[in-house]
């Protein structure tokens, strides 16, 4: 997880801050290209899903002894309010429960004051240590 | 299909750099709109599998709620999203992926929504979501649908 992959190359994604403690804090930069309503300016709430999704990820691999992939179950968001244009948007994310196979995490996007918060999220994913359950990936 | 929602959607989609910087655009059939998402090699998250990045799935769907509400009715601007809920069932593996939306209600004030996406057929969905925006009704006597 902590490898940058291509869509969070693509978006600028910076690493701000990781802890043992299964915390991670992630950024993107304000770019016009991410925008989502030009009337205002801002940021696009798709691109606040990537981030909170790749943060909740990093802080799930940070609470794993061991590293491995993971997917994504379910990710659940509440937009409190609108980015402010022109301002970086960071995201903190907290992995909060790690079981066997499942860790759920707690997410918080903002743009200058963690109290003041853009969007929180709440998310499930499931560990594959053991490479990709074929179930999840290809039923087929 | 009014050409004026055609011509809704096309410019919502040119008017979000965040859909161009994805690639998508919208294909209609009659009354049915589908969001396309061509694969790119910059949507992978996962190169290890490789899968398209979650966050990114989730985007498309919510840009494909936002399309279908603009599209089917005239807002005053863009419906914000309140809450969304994405549940992931499959990985998006680094091919085309299409979306679609239905309004399950519309008020004055606020949209419920649910999408689902897929890539070989719409009965093996990869992702779905559900979500409520906040829309913002013309006047009455403004037009509209």
């Amino acid at each position: 997880m902590s490898d940058p992959t291509p869509q969070t190359v693509d978006t600028a994604t910076q690493l701000v801050k990781w802890s043992p403690q299964a915390k991670a804090t992630l950024k993107i930069p304000y770019r016009s290209d991410l925008i989502g309503d030009p009337d205002t300016g801002v940021i696009s709430g798709g691109v606040v899903t990537t981030l909170l999704d790749h943060t909740c990820g990093h802080a799930v691999a940070m609470a794993m002894t061991q590293a491995g992939p993971l997917a994504t179950l379910d990710l659940r968001i509440d937009y409190m309010r609108a980015a402010k244009p022109g301002l970086d948007v960071t995201a903190h994310a907290h992995c909060y429960k790690l079981t066997h196979s499942i860790a759920f995490v707690r997410a918080t996007a903002y743009d200058q004051d963690i109290g003041d918060p853009v969007a929180t999220a709440q998310a499930a994913f499931m560990l594959t240590a053991a490479g990709p359950e074929p179930d999840h990936l290809d039923d087929a | 299909m009014s050409e004026a929602a055609q011509e809704r959607l096309q410019t919502l989609l040119a008017r979000m750099p965040y859909a161009a910087f994805l690639g998508l655009r919208a294909d209609l059939a009659g009354e049915e709109m589908t969001m396309v998402l061509p694969y790119r090699p910059h949507l992978i998250g996962n190169p290890l599998l490789p899968a398209i990045h979650g966050g990114v799935l989730g985007a498309l769907l919510e840009i494909t709620a936002l399309a279908q509400l603009s599209f089917g009715h005239g807002f005053e601007r863009q419906p914000r999203p309140i809450d969304v809920a994405i549940d992931y069932l499959r990985s998006g593996r680094p091919v085309d992926t299409f979306a679609r939306a239905r309004v399950k209600r519309l008020g004055r004030r606020i949209a419920n929504v649910q999408a689902e996406a897929w890539q070989e057929t719409p009965s093996r969905p990869i992702a779905s979501l559900h979500g409520h925006f906040h829309v913002a009704q013309r006047a009455r006597g403004q037009g509209g649908r």
